[in-house]
């Protein structure tokens, strides 16, 4: 029976599929054995209701059609039946407990975490996740690629349907290993986000203060996208999630290569760069980090986020070295940067700050001075 | 000078004129009115905000709005049509009718049903204000989850007061009705005998009474966390963010039934009535509202399934949510049999009667489905979502609030409404909503989450079309505002008995009803008593 209904369901879908192949009717099967058990028990509970909507809608729709005035009918009297009455509590009652068992040890089995190989831990920002990887001693930020911020900003003239993956694109995708039991604990820095990937089979909320954990074993290699589902203010819509599915070997060498990168990032604190350099650099990390709430004109939005076009902070002398302070260590709802990036792109964030947008300071600030400044706040 | 008084009683229309007769009015057909204007008025505020979210909507890519200012029109176009649409047309409609229906000559407790509603206007003149604040309007969805509600600006009190204003206003009512139904009922209209309207707005009046308090608890410790330093929902400072969660679904899983059971009630009188057969189970009714008014208490967190609850309580929450099905079944199947063997007109209240009760069917399903835990983790928090929510509140609750309004426009008006026209509102109205919602399952089953304001391109498609539907639906409800009026204004007579197979009191007093009914007890016969 079966296969037979998923045949059914395969044509329902590719059908449409012939016209553009955004006409995706139903629930994703996904590329674990968990999201392939969801999926065949969404179909299950689909097809119940199907049925029961066949049924009931036809019995109304029959009598529509026949117990109308119109057709001269002498209305019936009857007010209850007390056998009908038990008859049809009794048999929803049995539909839903045979749902129930199926769903019950589902659930048992989606709550084990237990004997893990790899944990990972994704802690949602607003607006981008961190992950890192508790046995390896590795982390990194995850956030919505450039093109996708450029297309998306309002009246940008972009068109997004010609952006890759639009949304759904990061700048630093996850690498997971595939036939393996990987722990992913889901936590939040501010504000409660929820980490989703369809193809893995579920969604789980981060929470600050709290650490949540799932599991899931990837049995295809792949790509995999999925983004944010709990509203957590501004950029909800933008801080999508990339998880690369990958063989086990190749899992290992991402990881060397990595924390090999990180390591060559980490000493910048002696780089010089020029004007020029830092205000290029400087760019690229204002439009990754910066511009979803100061905007790309550097005007905020009046009353949520402060501008920094003409703004004491980012103009005056003596508020040089409070513009690095705050960058690296947040302040109200701005989150803390030192963790993420590097003394140079500090450097280079603040020279952008203090010289675009008409702020012409002619301030440059070396990875030199954001060293100093780590060092004299602790 | 008694003398005088007394002529003025036997006088049935008397009435002030003015601004005084709707200011200080104690009168609860007058109050009833207002209500409902109130809530049309509402409907189309809450209504331009959606508008503004399909427009948005329609295609990949920011047109319109900042991604701030939308979540902004999220959250306000929530708050506004449950609270400032839905609840008020029902209280409306529940001052309106209960006193006509159970034969008493008003509201029990007159002066506090004038408060209960001039409450509404300041609280949302506060509300609606805080979009035109610094920092702009509320913008963290309506449940108000903390931490993200604390990062609203000027507008947070405004808030959180506007909230404590229509929960005092919603308690009002709700003590209301609890005291007229229980003391104002004539001899004779014992509480098995009620119409079941009048039953279900009880009942609503009780998880009224339970439910608000809780969520005003709730806000009050959201606004003492923000500004006297309390960690109710703050981790850091030994609190809970879940907490909330638990506090709001309390509050707001009875909060749908609140505005689902009047609907009950309203199709419940109105399919006998086109049938012209008796209402089928009438005693199961009254009980079946009663369990799902009583298990709407015990599945609150179905609808934080994800927030990472121990297996016990989703094993619980799932459990006893599929256990409402069992209720709800039997009304479905109550109004089937009510049905069946009748001889059927189909005027516009009956049409939108029974496409309120395929169309709640429906959502019921998506809701049975979204139920199951396991699969809940995949649709939770997408537009599967909220598909289903606007299937059982919008073509359910609204759709038989507009049932509500042509049933009743004759009486209230004393003339009758344009059937030709109601047909075309409702099959505009009908195909509108289906065009808009439907597409919508299949976006959350594709993966796109809620309350975003641009999405990937796979998504273009179906919310095109959904936003198409949604335009269109607006649109019609323009028609339906002008057929209210032309009716108000003039039209056919309406007899007493306006429709052929309607049964109740509220038949039997003249159309439109006088401003004073049931001053003296009705007498009242076995045959008027039948539902």
């Amino acid at each position: 029976m079966k296969p037979i209904l998923k045949k059914i369901i395969a044509a329902l879908t590719l059908l449409p599929l012939s016209a553009a192949a955004d006409w995706n009717l139903n629930l994703r099967q996904g590329a674990t054995s968990i999201s392939n058990e969801i999926y065949d028990l969404h179909m299950l509970s689909l097809w119940i209701v199907t049925v029961i909507g066949i049924v009931v809608f036809g019995i109304m729709f029959w009598s529509i059609f026949h117990h109308r005035k119109s057709k001269g009918v002498k209305p019936a009297t009857f007010s209850h039946s007390t056998t009908v009455e038990v008859i049809w509590t009794i048999i929803p009652l049995a539909i839903i407990i045979s749902l129930a068992i199926p769903a019950t040890t589902l659930l048992i089995k989606m709550h084990d975490t237990s004997e893990a190989q790899i944990t990972l831990k994704a802690t949602g920002y607003q607006w981008k996740w961190k992950y890192d990887y508790l046995d390896e001693d590795l982390t990194i930020f995850s956030a919505l690629d450039a093109e996708s911020s450029e297309v998306s900003q309002l009246d940008s003239g972009l068109n997004p349907m010609e952006t890759e993956n639009y949304l759904l694109n990061v700048d630093n995708p996850i690498v997971l290993p595939i036939n393996t039991k990987i722990r992913i604990l889901t936590t939040a820095n501010d504000v409660i986000h929820a980490w989703w990937v369809p193809d893995l089979g579920w969604k789980r909320d981060a929470i600050p203060g709290f650490i949540n954990d799932n599991w899931a074993i990837i049995e295809k290699p792949g790509v995999y996208r999925g983004q944010c589902t709990e509203i957590c203010g501004k950029g909800h819509g933008y801080m999508p999630i990339v998880v690369n599915a990958v063989p086990m070997d190749e899992y290992k060498m991402w990881v060397a290569d990595m924390k090999a990168e990180q390591e060559a990032k980490k000493n910048t604190s002696d780089m010089v760069l020029t004007m020029q350099e830092l205000m290029t650099k400087g760019e690229t990390v204002y439009k990754a980090q910066c511009l979803m709430c100061h905007q790309a004109n550097g005007q905020g939005l009046k009353g949520a986020f402060p501008a920094l076009a003409g703004s004491p902070m980012a103009t005056e002398p003596a508020k040089r070295l409070g513009h690095i302070l705050q960058i690296i260590y947040g302040k109200g709802i701005m989150p803390a940067y030192g963790e993420q990036l590097s003394d140079v792109e500090i450097a280079a964030v603040t020279t952008y700050e203090r010289n675009a947008w008409g702020n012409d300071t002619g301030d440059i600030v070396q990875a030199k001075e954001v060293a100093e400044a780590r060092s004299n706040k602790l | 000078m008694s003398t005088v008084t007394q002529a003025n009683d036997h006088d049935h229309d008397h009435k002030p004129t003015g601004l005084k007769r709707w200011f200080f009015s104690t009168n609860h057909k007058d109050i009833g009115t207002l209500y409902l204007i109130f809530a049309l008025t509402m409907f189309f505020v809450g209504g331009s905000m959606a508008m503004i979210i399909r427009a948005e909507l329609f295609q990949p890519g920011l047109q319109f709005v900042d991604p701030q200012f939308y979540n902004s029109m999220v959250t306000v176009h929530a708050l506004i049509m449950i609270f400032g649409a839905v609840m008020p047309a029902g209280v409306g409609l529940a001052n309106w009718m209960i006193p006509l229906m159970i034969g008493a000559p008003d509201m029990a407790l007159p002066r506090m049903n004038n408060m209960s509603f001039w409450i509404l206007p300041f609280a949302f003149a506060l509300l609606i204000s805080t979009l035109f604040m610094e920092g702009g309007g509320p913008a963290g969805g309506w449940t108000m989850y903390p931490p993200l509600v604390l990062q609203t600006g000027a507008a947070f009190p405004f808030l959180i007061l506007a909230i404590h204003f229509l929960g005092i206003s919603s308690i009002m009512g709700a003590i209301n009705i609890i005291v007229t139904v229980f003391n104002m009922r004539a001899p004779g209209m014992t509480l098995m005998k009620m119409p079941l309207f009048v039953w279900t707005w009880v009942i609503t009046s009780f998880l009224l009474v339970a439910s608000l308090p809780v969520l005003a608890g709730g806000v009050t410790m959201l606004l003492t966390d923000k500004y006297f330093g309390t960690s109710f929902f703050n981790a850091a400072g030994g609190g809970d963010p879940v907490l909330f969660q638990h506090i709001f679904w309390f509050f707001g899983h009875p909060e749908v039934y609140i505005l689902a059971l009047p609907a009950f009630g309203i199709v419940s009188q109105i399919i006998p009535a086109f049938a012209r057969k008796p209402l089928f189970g009438y005693a199961s009714m009254v009980y079946a509202t009663a369990s799902i008014a009583i298990l709407s208490f015990f599945v609150w967190a179905h609808h934080m399934f994800t927030v990472g609850l121990p297996v016990k309580g989703e094993l619980f929450f799932m459990y006893a949510t599929m256990l409402i099905a069992v209720p709800t079944g039997v009304k479905v199947f109550n109004w089937m049999a009510t049905m069946w063997k009748g001889a059927m007109t189909f005027e516009t209240p009956m049409l939108f009667s029974i496409a309120f009760v395929i169309l709640f069917t429906i959502g019921g399903f998506s809701g049975l489905m979204l139920g199951i835990t396991p699969v809940d983790f995949q649709y939770h928090d997408t537009y599967f979502v909220v598909a289903h929510f606007h299937y059982v509140l919008l073509t359910g609750a609204v759709f038989s609030l507009m049932a509500a309004v042509y049933y009743w426009l004759p009486k209230w008006t004393g003339h009758m409404y344009d059937e030709r026209l109601g047909k075309i509102h409702f099959w505009l109205s009908t195909i509108t909503a289906n065009v808009l919602f439907f597409p919508q399952h299949f976006l959350g089953l594709a993966g796109m989450p809620r309350r975003i304001p641009d999405y990937n391109i796979q998504f273009a498609d179906f919310n095109m079309i959904s936003s198409i539907g949604g335009f269109a639906y607006g649109l019609t409800q323009l028609l339906f505002v002008y057929i209210v009026i032309k009716c108000a204004l003039g039209g056919k007579k309406a007899k007493a008995l306006s429709w052929e197979g309607a049964k109740g009191l509220e038949w039997s007093v003249p159309s439109p009803a006088p401003h004073h009914t049931f001053e003296t007890p009705p007498k009242l016969t076995k045959a008027m008593l039948e539902h």
